[in-house]
């Protein structure tokens, strides 16, 4: 089994994308102005909803049971979606996903001799195992039709928000691809000439493509029914116009009961687009005479899910609906936009999915690209402590790199373990106070330090320190106790 | 009542005056105020930063030090936060029943610097006179950990002589959090220029908050461009009278 999460085992570390992305002022722009408007909606739709903490609540629940009795409902889900006509198929790990969805593809094709294409609903999973590589390596083209993944394809770029992952490209930019792409040099940049020209871009390949694909957001175990939700009704072209569909979910989408979408239909558009409901809910099961796509297949990933469901801290991350309300409220991910994290998932839900998912074996300075601040499991639908996981995963990074001998001891795990002992011991610490007191004289220019070295260079990169005041709390403290234990004598001396 | 004061390593170290002004309105109010001397660090760098079998110890000390006590101030919701949201996670995976325990008893005692005075003392006018414009950053522990930036303003709203200026999204973090400053310089400043952005925007003299950790960050950028504003801890603002200042 070889786990891969897009290419995110080879990207730099976080600090250093980021680094270059603080600094591209249209990313900063693009970004902070999308966020901000996601942002805005939603807080007006979530303050109407007066049950809200209620249905998070429920959400919660309904994710942590399933998420205990998964092996149950996942079994449940594949014999419903099997009476009612359609084909499971189960995959480890995003190479055996691939295999299995081009296989399937590569068959049909040359069974019926369709066109070697196929039309693509938005699907994160999709993007995280990797398949429009694996698709054309097969030389089967696909196209994707969600108006901003076809932004991302088309401008031979990668997603940066898990709902919209064009986000960090402004309208300006958007026409650029499109009249470039299309063929369209006289293109105006209003929202209706770039709508207009991908919707006769698509119309095409929606009436002659014969293979749908699309992820899922939640799989009914009960009735073994699919759903997805979307904005823009080109999701439905697909899941309804092909002749064949073929859809790919992470383990962790199913959900016991078709009542149970009453809560998580309400939960997901208000925090993802900040719509009371989406526009397009699709829900289907199995196949239809005469209804859809002839042939359904589904295919249930792995990929890293279950080892996450293993760890009972942390396992609260496959309760994520990727509504992507954490990632707009992020101040973090604000300033950097989605490319920093080096995952498909950014922002952070992507810092603790993208390391689980890859047994903490890579992108592990994702967990430390946080300030806590507490804002993501503020909005998060599905309650998930984004901080506390955090915390874990900085755990296991640090535990990780303790056990690992090729790495050397860090500078780091070195003063880390200094400074504990040193607080461990009350009269070390108040030396330690006077040491540092008479060490900074060399780094003061008039009551401030103005340079820091090694590690603590970033801080003063921009900012200053003020030099350590003369007395500690504690030394002002003893001479105020002493002074009291005088006073009294003094007096009576006095008297 | 008689309250004992958790200072924490770094207003021991850096912010002195605020455990002074602390110490001083307490003892205004008419409590009694005891610093337990052994007390060094609640182990929250330590944990923040992955290094959570090196809190452990810090954590054993801070129940031992404070056995005796009976309420436990200190001036800092992100210490107190990671007492109140971590030490009894971290006790029970020591396995130590001795320890839960003790950490059981400890940590309903701890109280953040304005909780105890509004929720426990029940006050919220102090009795402190401040002439200054001054803003207010609600730091993310206090905000989102405690939930207790409410009660940070209504005792700022009872200062007199104050003039309260609404900092623009006073609920975004400032960049610290602690080794992220560190770890990820870069995004820091950005973000902390935002911040500094929203604090000049007021036109306030003074950007006040319940933690030095924050004050320390955003007072280090707005001396680096001597915008001239300074910052102030809460305690330091309500200990103020016409008598003076800290």
């Amino acid at each position: 089994m070889t786990v891969r999460v897009a290419d995110a085992a080879s990207a730099a570390k976080f600090p250093i994308l980021a680094n270059g992305l603080v600094e591209d002022s249209q990313i900063r722009q693009n970004v902070r102005h999308a966020t901000n408007v996601i942002q805005n909606k939603r807080a007006r739709v979530v303050a109407e909803q007066h049950d809200w903490q209620q249905l998070r609540e429920s959400a919660s629940k309904i994710k942590e049971h399933t998420l205990q009795y998964l092996d149950r409902y996942l079994e449940e889900f594949e014999s419903a979606c099997i009476r009612a006509g359609g084909q499971v198929h189960w995959a480890i790990d995003a190479d055996e996903a691939n295999r299995i969805i081009v296989g399937l593809m590569q068959n049909a094709i040359e069974k019926n001799g369709w066109t070697r294409e196929v039309i693509k609903v938005k699907t994160m999973t999709s993007d995280e195992i990797g398949l429009n590589h694996a698709l054309e390596a097969a030389g089967i083209q696909p196209h994707e039709t969600d108006l901003a993944d076809m932004i991302i394809q088309l401008g031979e770029d990668k997603p940066s928000h898990i709902v919209v992952p064009a986000l960090h490209k402004n309208r300006t930019q958007v026409r650029e691809i499109f009249a470039r792409k299309m063929g369209l040099p006289e293109l105006g940049e209003k929202p209706q000439d770039l709508t207009d020209a991908a919707r006769n871009y698509l119309r095409d390949k929606f009436e002659k493509v014969k293979i749908g694909f699309s992820g899922a957001n939640f799989l009914i175990a009960e009735t073994g029914g699919v759903c997805v939700v979307e904005s823009e009704g080109n999701g439905r072209m697909c899941l309804t116009l092909p002749e064949m569909l073929i859809t790919v979910a992470g383990i962790e989408k199913v959900i016991p009961r078709q009542q149970d979408l009453e809560v998580f239909l309400q939960l997901l558009p208000r925090s993802a687009t900040g719509e009371r409901m989406n526009p397009y809910n699709t829900l289907w099961t199995g196949v239809h005479e005469g209804d859809g796509p002839r042939e359904f297949h589904i295919v249930l990933l792995d990929n890293g899910r279950s080892s996450i469901l293993a760890d009972k801290e942390s396992r609260q991350t496959l309760h994520c609906i990727r509504c992507g309300a954490c990632l707009n409220a992020c101040p973090v991910y604000s300033r950097t936009g989605g490319h920093a994290y080096g995952s498909i998932y950014a922002g952070p839900i992507g810092a603790i999915l993208t390391p689980q998912l890859q047994s903490m074996k890579h992108s592990q300075s994702l967990p430390f690209a946080s300030s806590l601040c507490g804002a993501c499991y503020e909005v998060c639908p599905v309650r998930i402590n984004i901080p506390d996981v955090l915390l874990h995963l900085r755990g296991k990074v640090v535990e990780r790199q303790q056990n690992s001998l090729s790495r050397g001891v860090s500078i780091e795990a070195v003063a880390m373990k200094a400074v504990a002992f040193i607080y461990a011991h009350p009269r070390l610490y108040a030396l330690g106070q006077k040491f540092a007191r008479v060490a900074q004289k060399v780094l003061v220019r008039k009551g401030w330090i103005h340079w820091l070295p090694g590690m603590l260079g970033g801080w003063t990169a921009v900012r200053d320190v003020k030099q350590l005041p003369d007395e500690p709390f504690r030394d002002w403290w003893a001479k105020r106790e002493a002074a009291k234990r005088d006073e009294p004598m003094e007096k009576s001396y006095g008297g | 009542m008689r309250i004992s004061l958790f200072i924490t390593c770094y207003n021991d170290t850096l912010f002195p005056k605020t455990g002074q002004s602390v110490v001083r309105v307490l003892e205004r109010l008419g409590h009694t105020v005891d610093f337990p001397a052994d007390q060094t660090c609640c182990g929250q760098m330590h944990f923040n930063t992955g290094y959570q079998q090196e809190a452990l110890p810090l954590m054993r000390r801070m129940t031992e030090v404070f056995r005796d006590a009976e309420i436990i101030c200190a001036p800092s919701s992100s210490c107190v936060a990671l007492i109140r949201e971590q030490y009894q996670k971290l006790a029970e995976s020591s396995g130590d029943a001795s320890l839960i325990a003790a950490v059981n008893e400890f940590v309903p005692k701890v109280y953040e610097f304005s909780e105890l005075l509004v929720q426990k003392l029940g006050v919220e006018d102090v009795g402190a006179y401040y002439p200054h414009r001054v803003t207010y950053h609600a730091s993310c522990h206090l905000l989102r950990g405690l939930k207790a930036a409410d009660l940070q303003l209504r005792l700022l709203r009872n200062v007199r002589a104050i003039e309260l200026v609404p900092l623009e999204e006073m609920d975004v973090c400032c960049g610290f959090g602690g080794t992220f400053s560190i770890k990820n310089p870069d995004v820091s400043a950005a973000m902390l220029a935002d911040k500094m952005k929203a604090v000049l925007n007021t036109r306030a003299e003074i950007c006040t908050a319940g933690d030095n950790s924050c004050l320390m960050h955003i007072e280090g950028g707005l001396h680096r461009l001597r915008t001239g504003v300074r910052t102030v801890h809460l305690a330091e603002i309500l200990a103020s009278t016409e008598a003076g200042e800290p």
